[in-house]
């Protein structure tokens, strides 16, 4: 992350983490949450949920800093992050 | 990319308590800003730690309305136009549980606009979530009263000829005590907005921009939801305390938002028991509900 | 369960037919009345504006008559025991909504003191030409329970009745009142409170998640379930389930509507209230309800003392029609005749159950006036021919 200038508790300040989970079978393909993830996580994907749409998929799921945004704005209830705990395994999670 | 299905991890959406998920997937169209909406309810009632069960819902016809079917709350879907006065009836019998109407600007405002401007003027206290579509969308696209002037729709093909409400306007000059507007993109806001007003004591009126991709994005050639989302959240302007005589909207014009009113006035019942008081003095016992119970 | 002393006026009173039937709604504990003036019937809603605050109710005058009928659903599923009151075209404007009513099973009770119509009418003169609007003036198949009181006495009762029936049957209730009956005075004997007997709202008695709104396999008359102790429940005015949930499809819509219909159809036996007189060797049956079944005294007393063998019957419910009562007399008489202040509506349905075995008649006009008693020993004297 740039800072234009080094905050003074930049040793106490952690950037928390987020854990995706994607509910391929409810999204809609309406990309809202690809459009407005503010790390650019996720892009609609190639592959086709059983109702013929493109659920998104996370490109980059490192950078997820579990802002919520994807599960607020989300029409269907789809997608939603939790939050990682220090020392968890970070893992993509696409559930049906 | 692996996938690692982590079993230890919930699997279900946070939002899922409070909705009926017998009956997800809702109807709504991909990329109708309603969803999102409801997101934003259930957001704001999960942060207000408010007790669920004295919680309920009224709503009437159209897209919006079918909002009170999916959430896992005591809920009423009645006929149209009619949400308000039915919740007012519900909110006086039961003056311990929050009322919140959530119906669309067809429903609201149309048919159900005599009833907005009295129970308003009351000042009752229940909550109003008039979500603004700009269009009749669950009946195939017709023009609504907040059709913006040359619009097209279904029964106006050429374009509307009438200029449309200002909802802000309308509700403020009504009497509510707090008037707000959001674009269903400002989550975030939109969630403290709902929050505040299902707090408020009187009439409390938040208006939601919300995109009709199937109807009125299509009708007009806006592009998809997405991009009518876009529109609105990219054309709105942030206004708190706005003069309510300029937030008009014009066709894909800007979009004042903000909280625009928030002012204190006694409710509806307040009075009542003000009035009773002052007439039987200590015969009379302030109203408790209709089982004694608040 | 009795009537709440706190409630009833008991003792004897000098009272309109309006004022008794506000009288008696409170008797019976109502608490909630969302009502709309118009004449013949705003004094029951200016009684109710002056008894309401010193017992604990609420009185609004609603913004039109289609608030009113929508705040008596919302607050009646608040809990309450609610009614409006309304004349001919404001019952009009209720029609919607009282199909909202019978569709989500609540429990309330609307007057319509029938003045002259149809459109603005006569506001302050009589008629009784809403009866078939009253059974099938909402959209829909669907079963109605309507009531028809004759005297400032019976105003007091049926409203008392109509209360009980809400309860029993889950569903709004018609008073058919006519302006004439509201605005007659006469004395009218308020029982103590321990002597009024009321039924209670039936809640269920499972736990929040294991019961639905309308569990109609299980019961004919399904228990409500209570707003706000947990159960979180919806209900809709489409076509719906036992849930509650709406389900569009022609299945689902036999059920639902079967129901509606059931739930009257099935209980005509308790529900129907008829005063028959002078019927066992009777040739001619004359039959009214309301102001008119009084009128008609004077003309049957007359035909009596001329050796006219006319009995009569009064129908007090007038909605479920007794068909079977109708039909089994039709066989055995010379002729039926009906009085009422209208061009023939119950007298269509008198008719119909006649089917040809006896002759049928119709003392009708169309309002403004309670009927001339010669009209009537006139018809009855063409009918024992």
């Amino acid at each position: 992350m740039k800072f234009w200038r080094i905050p003074l508790d930049i040793d106490q300040i952690k950037i928390p983490r987020g854990e995706l989970h994607i509910i391929k079978e409810r999204c809609k393909g309406c990309g809202f949450c690809v459009e407005y993830c503010p790390k650019d996580v996720l892009k609609l994907s190639n592959e086709f949920n059983a109702k013929g749409y493109h659920p998104p998929a996370a490109v980059k799921p490192e950078e997820c800093v579990n802002c919520h945004l994807c599960e607020l704005l989300c029409p269907d209830f789809a997608i939603y992050s939790l939050r990682v705990e220090e020392g968890q395994k970070e893992v993509s999670l696409e559930s049906q | 990319m692996s996938i690692e299905v982590n079993k230890s991890v919930a699997e279900t959406h946070p939002m899922e308590k409070i909705l009926r998920m017998d009956r997800i997937p809702h109807i709504w169209c991909p990329t109708c800003g309603l969803g999102t909406v409801v997101t934003a309810m259930a957001e704001a009632l999960e942060q207000l730690d408010l007790d669920l069960n004295k919680v309920a819902f009224v709503s009437g016809i159209g897209c919006t309305g079918r909002v009170a079917g999916y959430m896992k709350l005591d809920s009423f879907h009645t006929t149209h136009g009619r949400a308000i006065p039915f919740a007012l009836g519900l909110h006086v019998a039961r003056p311990d549980m929050k009322i919140i109407v959530f119906s669309g600007d067809g429903d609201l405002i149309s048919i159900g606009g005599n009833h907005l401007i009295h129970t308003a003027r009351r000042n009752a206290d229940i909550t109003v979530i008039c979500v603004n579509n700009f269009i009749y969308a669950m009946t195939g696209g017709q023009a609504a009263p907040t059709t913006p002037i040359s619009a097209k729709s279904a029964t106006s093909p050429y374009g509307t000829y009438e200029h449309p409400f200002n909802l802000p306007l309308l509700a403020a000059s009504s009497g509510a005590v707090y008037v707000a507007r959001w674009t269903a993109l400002h989550v975030r806001r939109l969630t403290i907005s709902m929050k505040e007003a299902i707090t408020k004591r009187g009439f409390s009126f938040v208006e939601v921009i919300a995109p009709c991709s199937t109807l009125y994005a299509r009708l007009n050639k806006l592009g998809s939801g997405l991009d009518l989302m876009k529109f609105y959240h990219d054309n709105s302007v942030i206004k708190h305390g706005a003069d309510l005589r300029e937030v008009d909207i014009d066709y894909q014009s800007k979009i004042v938002v903000g909280k625009f009113l928030d002012i204190e006035k006694p409710t509806f019942l307040d009075c009542m028991n003000e009035g009773n008081r002052k007439a039987f003095g200590d015969k009379y016992k302030p109203y408790g509900g209709c089982n004694g119970n608040v | 369960m009795k009537a709440n002393k706190e409630n009833v006026l008991t003792g004897s009173h000098y009272l309109d037919g309006n004022h008794a039937t506000a009288e008696g709604a409170i008797a019976a504990g109502c608490k909630f009345f969302a009502g709309y003036p118009i004449t013949p019937s705003t004094e029951i809603a200016e009684r109710v504006a002056r008894r309401f605050p010193l017992i604990g109710g609420v009185f609004i005058q609603m913004e039109d008559e289609l608030a009113s009928m929508n705040a008596i659903l919302g607050a009646a599923w608040g809990g309450a025991k609610t009614m409006s009151c309304t004349s001919g075209p404001g019952f009009s404007l209720m029609m919607e909504n009282f199909g909202l009513g019978i569709m989500l099973e609540t429990p309330c009770v609307l007057v319509n003191v029938q003045r002259g119509g149809p459109s603005t009418g006569l506001p302050t003169l009589p008629g009784q030409a809403d009866m078939m609007q009253a059974r099938w003036g909402s959209h829909g198949d669907y079963e109605v329970i309507a009531l028809a009181p004759d005297s400032p006495q019976e105003s007091f009762e049926l409203a008392v009745h109509a209360f009980n029936l809400s309860e029993k049957y889950r569903m709004p209730i018609l008073i058919m009142s006519d302006e004439c009956v509201g605005h007659m005075t006469e004395k009218v004997i308020i029982p103590p409170a321990e002597d009024i007997d009321l039924v209670e709202r039936r809640f269920t008695d499972k736990p929040p998640g294991e019961a639905w709104p309308f569990e109609w396999s299980k019961e004919l008359i399904p228990p409500m379930l209570p707003v706000g102790k947990g159960y979180k429940f919806h209900i809709t005015g489409l076509t719906h389930d036992e849930r509650g949930y709406p389900v569009i499809n022609a299945e689902a819509h036999e059920k639902n509507v079967r129901h509606l219909i059931d739930k009257v159809k099935k209980n005509v036996d308790d529900i129907i209230w008829l005063e028959e007189r002078d019927m066992e060797d009777a040739e001619v049956v004359v039959i009214g309800y309301g102001i008119s079944s009084r009128v008609m005294q004077p003309a049957i007393t007359k035909a009596r003392k001329e050796g006219m063998k006319v009995g009569q019957i009064k129908m007090v419910t007038v909605w479920p029609f007794p068909e079977k009562r109708i039909r089994e007399l039709a066989g055995k008489v010379k002729a039926l005749i009906m009085v009422e202040m209208n061009y023939g509506q119950v007298f269509l349905e008198m008719d119909r159950c006649a089917a040809g075995k006896c002759r049928t008649y119709l003392v009708g006009h169309a309002g403004g006036t309670v009927h001339k008693p010669e009209n009537i020993y006139n018809t009855i004297k063409e009918a024992v021919k």
